[in-house]
Formats: C-alpha cells, structure tokens, sequence
C-alpha cells in the first residue's frame, strides 16, 4: 500500500462532495450547449448575427416567444435567442476562465516577488496594489473600454480578458504577498537559505509548493467573479462588441423589451446565475478539500 | 497614534494626486479625440481646431495639467464639455440620489448580513445555518443587475398587473420615497448580504472556539451574555474593516444599479458622459468616487487601530 500525499487526499475529499459533482454536470452541460453553437445554428438555420424580421418578430413589432421556428424565442430585433444564448456561453467560458487564470499567474508572481524581494521592489508593488484596489474598477473598466473603441470581435475579447485580468491582479498578490511574508519566516526557507539555495531556487522549491492550496482556492473563486465582470461589462455596453453575443449584453440590449418578452431576460439570466452559482459551489467544495481544518460545516455551507 | 495617523493621511492624499494625474494622463492619450466627438462626423478641420482651442487642448501638455492640477486644488473640476454647466454643480446635483441609495443598501446589507451570519454560527450545524448557508450561496451568485432586472420584472410588470405596486420611477427624494428605493435597495445589497453573512458566520465561529468564551460559559454567563458581550466585538472587528473597505468600492457598482432602475445619480451620469466622450465629467466622478474609497480606507484603518491596541505601536 502507497501512502497518499495531500494532493490526492484533497482530490478524494472533492470527489465525495456530491454538489460538487452536481456543478460539474452543470458546467459540462453548459460547456456542451457552448461547443455546440454551429449546431444549433445549422439546425435553426439562424446565424446569431442575423435578424429575421419576418419570422421572428409579430406585426406589432414585438419579438416573438419561444416555440416553433424560435426554441427560445427572439430577440428585439428578431434574432434567435438560442443560438445567440449558445455563443454567448462560449464568450462568457472563455474570458472568465482565461482572465481569471491570467490573474492568477500575474497575482502569483507579483505576491511572490513583493513578498521575497523587499525593500523598494515591495514598496513599489505594495504601492501598485493600493493603488488599483483604490480605483473605481467598474467605472475605470467601462473608461478604458469606450476609449479604445474596438470593432474587431477577437480585439474586443482580449481587450475585456485584459481588462478583467488586470482589476483581479491586485487582491490576489496581495493575498499571496501575505503569505510569502508569513513562510519566509518559516525554518525550512531558512534551511535552504543556510544550505547556500539562491533565491530562485527558494522561489522555485521552497515558497510556491507552498502555495499552490492557496493559489488553487482563489482561482477557483476568482473564475465567478470573472464572469461576472465580464457580464456586468457587456451588459453595459463596455465589453465584446457587438453583433458578438454574450449573456451580459443580450441582458442589456433586452433590458428595453424584456416586460413584455421574459425570455429576453430568463434565457441567458438562467444560464449566466448556473454558471456562477456552479463555479461558486466548486470553489468552495476545492476550499474544503485543501483545508480540511474547518471542514464543510464551519465554514457555511 | 497621533503618528500613525498623519502618516495614513499623508499617504492617502498621495494617493489621490497619482490617481487624478492617472486618470489625466489616461483621458488625454486616449485615441478618440475629444472634438471629433463633439463636432460630429462631418466637422471641417477649422471647426475642429476652434473646438480644440475653445477647450485648451491646443497648448502643450504640460501646461493643461499645471491649469488642471491648479483648478484641483481650489476645488475646481473644469466645465462639462457637453453641457458647459460646471462639473462640480453637475455632481451635487445627482450625489443625493447615489448616496440614498448607497446608504439603504448598505444598511440593509450590514445589519442583514450581521444577523444572518450570527444566526448562521449561533445555531452552527442546524436546519437555519443550511438554510442560510442556501440563501448565501444563491446571493453570491447573483450578480447584482441580473437581480435588478430580475426584482424590475417580477414588481414592476407581473405584480403591477395583479394590484401590488412596488415599484415608481422618477427621482428618489420625492413622495413615495420607500417605493422608489426599496426595489434599488434590495439588488444593490444582495450579493454584499451574502458575503458578510459569510464573513460573520467565519468570525463568530472563530471566536466561538476560543478558550476565554469556555471561562466565560464555565462561568456560568447566561449564552446570550456569551455571546453578546464577549464573542460580538472580536468577532465584528474584521467585518468591519470589510464594510469600510466596500463601502467605498461601492459607488462603481451603483452604475449598473442606477441604469436598470432608471435612477438618475452619479452612475448615470458617468455612463452618459462616457459615451458623449465628456472628459472633464469623467475625471470628476472618478475623483469623487477614488476619494470616497481612499476615505473609507482611511477612517477604517485609524478605527481599527482604536479598536485594536496591538495595532497601534507598529
């Protein structure tokens, strides 16, 4: 018998979280649903950029509900909500997991540095830090976005992946900064320090096995909070251009009609509230796997 | 103490100088001039630079931000290039509004979350802590203008029809004052509900272990005296560093609120202006904003240390 090491017991304690694995299905459905896109737009026969106002919209102008030639219904200007919702999911997906594993490598090196550096380097990046927590994200986010007005789709994606990235960096090397300070301290950096390690090495050996539970935790949380950036972005008007889909703009582009028409609202409102809410139950079922200290019941859930 | 605080004002107002010359540097490189926004996609050339000179922005740049940073410190935040009115006056004028509901939604969210994490770590382990623990996980979720819209709909269009009316737009101040801002209130407050339902719940369970909270019960201390003298105050010390910290931060967020809801504060105002390409209103709103996050920052740093002898020595 293999004695396990705490990666493996912390897999074990996550595999038995039944909620866990209940967002996993989720997330995967969804993934699916997003892969699928052409699909769904071959079988409509509706392009997520094209309007049918014929078809999709009622004489009154009113977009037409869900059933028939629209599974979930159109949007106001008579486009298909489905295939739209499909792509959208793609957008969301990609620039939540993206930004938030950008943050995470950046937030990471920066805590790491500041925390072993000292001296100017950390006052500089400590400095850094304040400085972007102090920023009025949301208001200098849909700043930076309308200022580099961006047609291009693809420029349009990572421009908002940059932009979510970018506000997620500063709390999380403050975070890690905390922790190099705290095991810096620690006897065993101070033996490999004595051994002659270079500080690379402590870097590399030492400090960021060390880490890894507390990195993994807040990418884990940091991929909702990503999403959500990003909806909150497009749906005000700040994030993937349009005619690109995306859950927060079909949100906004709606806000004017959804009285009338509740798809507009409950489709990619369903999606993105699943989306969240499983990234959200995983992060903490990861939290409880790496820190068993409190387990699940001390912790609220 | 005296010390401590000086330095924390020092940096603070060191703060605001980097953030206000940022955000110039920012708006001033920006690759959309501002005179093509202003004179339309057919100005002449003439036309643009009479915008330009009209605005100032003809002289060098060194001296646009010596007059920029002049006018700063008198109080001064330059006229709305749309507008023309001064963008001082522009901000007071919608700030009532945006604090209304800033200060509903975090009195809500405070007290909400305080209670619920109490109830929470209280009655750790039992029916209400799941349930709560169920509320929580559905409010951070929720991003917050998807239950705006969310709140919009069920209120204002299914129940209107059926007789409740919970829901009225126009401006805040007026009659009808609760069922202006309760809607608002609710959307801004839920996911911040959530997290410091959380937070409390953490802290308190903390606390709850400690061996001095054991003396106190083996004293024979009736709990709620356990638990309202001497679990309480440790324990809310972290929750309310948070709360000062979001407070601040808040203000952006009420830009998405504001827009559902059709409430016309700062937020709407900072997006209008965003998309008419008027600077000057830009920098102004991010200034009041930057100062009301580094303020909140400051008060609660020097109330920490207050509440926290530890702290003051450092």
């Amino acid at each position: 018998m293999r004695a396990r090491g705490p990666s493996r017991l912390a897999w074990e304690r996550f595999k038995r979280d039944r909620a866990a694995a209940a967002s996993v299905a989720v997330l995967l459905l969804i993934a699916a649903f997003a892969a699928l896109a052409p699909l769904w737009e071959h079988l409509t026969g509706h392009p997520y950029h094209a309007t049918f106002p014929g078809t999709g919209l009622e004489a009154s102008g009113q977009p037409r509900g869900p059933g028939g030639e629209f599974p979930l219904g159109a949007d106001q200007l008579g486009r298909d909500v489905l295939v739209r919702a499909a792509y959208g999911a793609r957008i969301s997906l990609a620039v939540g997991l993206s930004a938030a594993l950008l943050a995470a490598v950046a937030g990471t090196l920066a805590g790491m540095l500041a925390g072993l550096a000292g001296g100017a380097l950390d006052t500089l990046l400590s400095r850094l830090i304040d400085l972007t927590l102090a920023l009025p994200y949301l208001l200098v986010a849909v700043l930076l976005s309308t200022t580099f007005q961006i047609t291009s789709a693809r420029a349009g994606i990572t421009m908002t992946i940059l932009v979510v990235a970018f506000f997620s960096v500063a709390a999380f090397a403050r975070v890690i900064r905390g922790q190099v300070l705290a095991l810096r301290r620690q006897e065993f950096v101070e033996a490999a320090r004595l051994l002659g390690a270079s500080r690379a090495r402590i870097m590399v050996a030492e400090i960021l096995p060390n880490l890894t539970a507390q990195v993994t935790v807040l990418t884990a949380l940091l991929i909702p909070a990503a999403i959500v950036f990003e909806a909150t972005l497009s749906f005000l008007g700040a994030g993937v251009p349009p005619p690109m889909p995306s859950w927060g703009s079909m949100l906004g582009e709606g806000g004017d009609v959804f009285q009338t028409a509740w798809w507009l609202l409950a489709v990619p409102g369903a999606l993105l509230l699943l989306t969240t809410l499983s990234f959200t139950m995983i992060g903490d079922a990861v939290r409880d796997a790496l820190d068993p200290r409190g387990g699940p019941a001390a912790r609220g859930r | 103490m005296a010390r401590l605080a000086a330095r924390r004002v020092l940096h603070a107002v060191f703060m605001l100088w980097l953030v206000a010359t940022l955000v110039f540097v920012f708006v001033h490189v920006s690759p959309v001039p501002v005179e093509r926004v202003l004179g339309g996609p057919r100005a002449t050339p003439e036309t643009l630079a009479q915008i330009r000179a009209n605005l100032g922005l003809d002289r060098p740049f060194p001296v646009q931000y010596w007059c920029f940073a002049g006018r700063l410190l008198r109080g001064d935040l330059g006229d709305s290039y749309v507008t023309g009115a001064p963008v001082t006056a522009l901000i007071a004028a919608r700030l009532p509004t945006t604090l209304c509901l800033i200060a509903g939604g975090a009195v809500l969210w405070f007290a909400g979350g305080v209670a619920l994490g109490m109830l929470g770590a209280v009655k750790a382990r039992t029916l209400w802590d799941r349930a709560a623990a169920a509320f929580v996980l559905l409010g951070l979720a929720t991003p917050p203008f998807v239950m705006a819209l969310a709140l919009l709909y069920v209120f204002s269009t299914r129940l209107t029809e059926s007789g409740v009316h919970l829901f009225e737009a126009g401006p805040p101040l007026e009659a009808d004052f609760l069922r202006r801002m309760i809607l608002p209130w609710i959307a801004l407050s839920f996911l911040m509900l959530a997290t410091y339902t959380r937070l409390t719940r953490a802290a308190m369970l903390d606390v709850l272990g400690e061996d001095y909270v054991r003396t106190a019960r083996a004293k024979g201390l009736p709990e709620r005296r356990v638990v309202g003298r001497h679990v309480l105050r440790p324990a809310l010390t972290p929750v309310v560093t948070q709360f000062g910290i979001d407070l601040g931060a808040l203000v952006g967020s009420t830009i998405v609120i504001e827009k559902v809801f059709g409430l016309q504060g700062v937020g709407q105002l900072v997006h209008q202006s965003i998309a008419a390409g008027d600077t000057p209103v830009i920098i102004g709103v991010t200034l009041l904003v930057t100062v009301c996050v580094i303020t909140a920052n400051l008060v609660v740093d020097i109330c920490y240390s207050l509440l926290d002898p530890r702290l003051r020595h450092r």
